[in-house]
């Protein structure tokens, strides 16, 4: 890994804007995203023409789009200054001057790392430093492994130049095109690092593919994209993960993850997220799921100021089902609008959506639900279940599920539950000895529990230890 | 030893400014057995939660206080003089637990996705943790400040943190629940969740039995128990004083539990107070007679 990667995210407040600055005059652009802009990021990468065509062709549907306002419920998107993200991009450029070492980083995330117990080795893998030789060396083992059997997983950015073909069919074409919403054309635009998962035909990765260190390793930035190709009778479990470091570096997240699970394959997309609280996390995740493939979603959603993510199954052929179990938090001044979105386009086809939240100090979560029944999708099946959770009378959690069902030869269920940790059983709890803390943790993790026991341990284990810090409320 | 004593203690209910206990005076001790009587809305269960510390009630007047000898918690946690009384008013219902109060629930709470061997082992830690805290020399608590963060790393999963371990507490529960003829099986259920109102009851005294608390206040731990389970549950009760010593506060509303669980003294409830104490005897005569008699005599009385 080259010594300018080393030196990765800006992560101090103050040299942050000072940095923001220094890019703007460099770049002169005037405020907003603008095709010069674009041709650098592209440049910068050294990529292909045809890439720069469909970042070209991304930021036209860009500027064309409106804004989304007018969604019932919606997150108040109006503190976000999209001109202002501009200079966020160019960490991918030479200027990454920033935290090179522990002492670098802000003290509330050095503090979440102590409090998550990352011993010294990872916190330099994670705060930006060690991580291209510590991560560069499991990465590579791993990759051994799976290389023999035909497996490629890699940096997106370098998947352009060595899978162009498989890149050039899939990428943002007819799984996520630039012109599904507003923040797809953004990423589309400006999407930089990510992973890009290929799996051949008839192979099982039987461990999970992580990319846990290398989202901050490799910089992924945050407008990461994540591509994973199942092909036909294939298994992959990918997890994304590792929140924290992510703290306080950046005030838009615009990702986008595609799948495409062929037939008979089986992927699981796993993440736990962490984004520092001005955070504006809006997603685009979907994935195409071919005649018995099966597609399972997990997702913890933590942090940010407002999170608008619905990951979306398409369930194209025949018997294709779809799983997506996810978890959001909400505490004081965030808004977190999260969900699922699932086409049932074939017949037998099957979805259950298992949403939770949980909401405290006033802040709010909604479950925004889309489950769509083809005409013909016969003998097909869908159950949702969201439970929203909350701490005190100030907080408040909605429930919008839209059910749009145009075949009969259905089975549709969906239930949903509000509630509030109940005092009786913080008293029953406190009763047996445990302090008021420790009562109402112990609540959340049993209320999560469906979601935890579908990640590997060190997952589930960081998304509790993560709850509880929220709790504590001792993550800024 | 342990004696548990409630003086004039008077108690509202927090919201509703509706006062429902109107100077209670009793003394338990380990080792004890005492029966509390009366009719539904006398202040049984009230007299109960004030003792665990419920925050729906707000004490107006009167003591809530415990006396403990310096061998109370074996010989390991040693009790200075100056903390041998402690008014359980002024401490948080998990720290009245570390002294020693038990309170088993009428209905009990439902937590879903805690297992019942992850709940117990963290709150017997919780318990010996806190207890610890209690006893501690003033001048060394600061020293302690708390340390914030885990020992391991999230890749190794969660720590063996606090006192008694997983396979020693796994050991424990196994013993306890034998004793309880409880099927092993429970260990690895939801608290409470999805238990029947014997499994629910029966599930009070393994707690009492694992927790150890010197007085145990039950309320009404025998109401909807077919025969079988009534005498398990019962066997339970008297194991808590005969191998544990824990004193006992059994509140009910029917002789029928104390057939199997002999009470040393029965006290009978009326509007708040306790209008009448007595033996053995007194259960069975307000069996025969309800509580009218009581009430008469109390009246007449005043």
């Amino acid at each position: 890994m080259s010594s300018e990667q080393d030196q990765l995210q800006e992560t101090n407040t103050e040299e942050r804007f000072a940095f923001k600055k220094e890019e703007r005059s460099a770049v002169r652009s005037e405020k907003g995203l603008t095709e010069e802009v674009v041709r650098l990021i592209s440049e910068d990468k050294g990529e292909p023409e045809w890439m720069l065509d469909r970042r070209l062709r991304a930021l036209e549907h860009y500027q064309n789009m409106p804004m989304p306002t007018d969604w019932p419920g919606q997150p108040d998107l109006s503190e976000l200054d999209v001109g202002e993200i501009v200079p966020y991009i160019r960490p991918d450029v030479d200027k990454r001057a920033g935290a090179d070492s522990w002492d670098d980083l802000p003290e509330d995330i050095q503090d979440t790392f102590e409090k998550l117990g990352i011993p010294e080795a990872e916190r330099k893998a994670l705060s930006g430093v060690g991580a291209q030789y510590e991560s560069e060396v499991v990465y590579q083992n791993m990759q051994e492994q799976w290389e023999q059997k035909g497996v490629v997983f890699m940096n997106m950015d370098e998947a352009v130049q060595e899978h162009p073909d498989l890149v050039k069919e899939h990428f943002m074409t007819s799984c996520v095109p630039p012109s599904d919403n507003k923040f797809a054309a953004l990423h589309g635009a400006v999407w930089s690092g990510g992973s890009f998962v290929y799996v051949p035909e008839d192979v099982t990765v039987e461990m999970p593919v992580q990319a846990y260190f290398r989202m901050n390793s490799e910089g992924m930035g945050q407008f990461e994209h994540t591509l994973i190709i199942a092909e036909p009778g294939s298994e992959v479990h990918y997890i994304e993960g590792c929140s924290a470091p992510k703290y306080g570096t950046h005030n838009l997240h615009s990702g986008g993850v595609e799948v495409f699970v062929k037939e008979d394959a089986h992927v699981q997309y796993s993440t736990v997220q962490n984004w520092s609280k001005n955070t504006f996390n809006l997603n685009t995740k979907r994935a195409l799921v071919e005649a018995g493939g099966r597609m399972e979603w997990v997702s913890g959603s933590m942090g940010s100021k407002a999170t608008m993510l619905y990951p979306c199954s398409i369930l194209k052929g025949r018997g294709a089902s779809a799983n997506h179990i996810s978890i959001a938090f909400a505490g004081e001044g965030q808004d977190i609008d999260t969900g699922a979105k699932v086409y049932h386009n074939a017949p037998r086809t099957k979805s259950t959506i298992e949403s939770k939240s949980i909401s405290k100090d006033g802040g709010r979560t909604n479950y925004r639900g889309l489950v769509h029944i083809s005409d013909g999708a016969e003998h097909s099946s869908t159950s949702v279940e969201c439970d929203a959770l909350m701490f005190d009378n100030e907080s408040t959690s909605d429930t919008m599920p839209y059910m749009e069902i145009d075949e009969n030869k259905v089975d549709v269920a969906h239930e949903a539950t509000v509630g509030k940790i109940g005092d009786e059983d913080v008293f029953y709890l406190q009763s047996r000895g445990l302090d008021d803390d420790d009562a109402k943790q112990m609540i959340v993790s049993g209320f999560i529990e469906p979601l935890t026991e579908e990640l590997p341990i060190e997952y589930a284990v960081e998304m509790n230890r993560l709850i509880e810090l929220e709790m504590e409320g001792s993550l800024g | 030893m342990a004696t548990l004593q409630l003086k004039n203690l008077h108690a509202e209910v927090v919201e509703a400014d509706e006062k429902i206990l109107n100077g209670v005076d009793l003394e338990v001790e380990s080792g004890e057995i005492h029966a509390l009587m009366g009719p539904n809305g006398s202040g049984k269960s009230t007299t109960a939660k004030v003792i665990a510390g419920h925050p729906a009630y707000e004490v107006t007047e009167g003591e809530v206080l415990i006396h403990l000898d310096d061998d109370e918690f074996g010989d390991e946690v040693e009790i200075p003089d100056d903390k041998r009384t402690w008014n359980l008013l002024e401490l948080e219902p998990n720290e009245r637990a570390a002294l020693g109060v038990f309170l088993g629930f009428q209905y009990p709470a439902e937590i879903e996705g805690v297992t019942m061997v992850n709940f117990l082992r963290q709150a017997l830690n919780a318990k010996l943790g806190e207890r610890e805290e209690l006893f501690e020399d003033d001048d060394e608590e600061e020293e302690e400040e708390e340390e914030a963060g885990y020992d391991t790393s999230p890749m190794e999963g969660p720590a063996d943190e606090g006192e008694v371990g997983v396979a020693e507490f796994q050991q424990i529960l196994s013993e306890k629940m034998e004793q309880l003829d409880m099927d092993e099986k429970f260990a690895q259920r939801y608290l409470n969740a999805g238990f029947s109102g014997g499994e629910k009851k029966q599930n009070e005294v393994l707690q009492a039995a694992i927790l150890e608390p010197s007085i145990a206040v039950l309320d009404e731990i025998d109401s909807g128990l077919d025969i079988d389970r009534l005498q398990d549950v019962s066997n339970g009760i008297n194991a808590l004083r005969d191998e544990q010593g824990t004193g006992i506060l059994q509140i009910t509303h029917y002789q029928r539990i104390l057939d199997y669980v002999e009470p040393d003294h029965v006290h009978v409830m009326l509007d708040g107070e306790i209008a009448k104490s007595g033996g053995a005897e007194l259960a069975e005569k307000l069996e025969d007679k309800g509580y009218d008699w009581v009430r008469e005599e109390v009246y007449e009385a005043a």
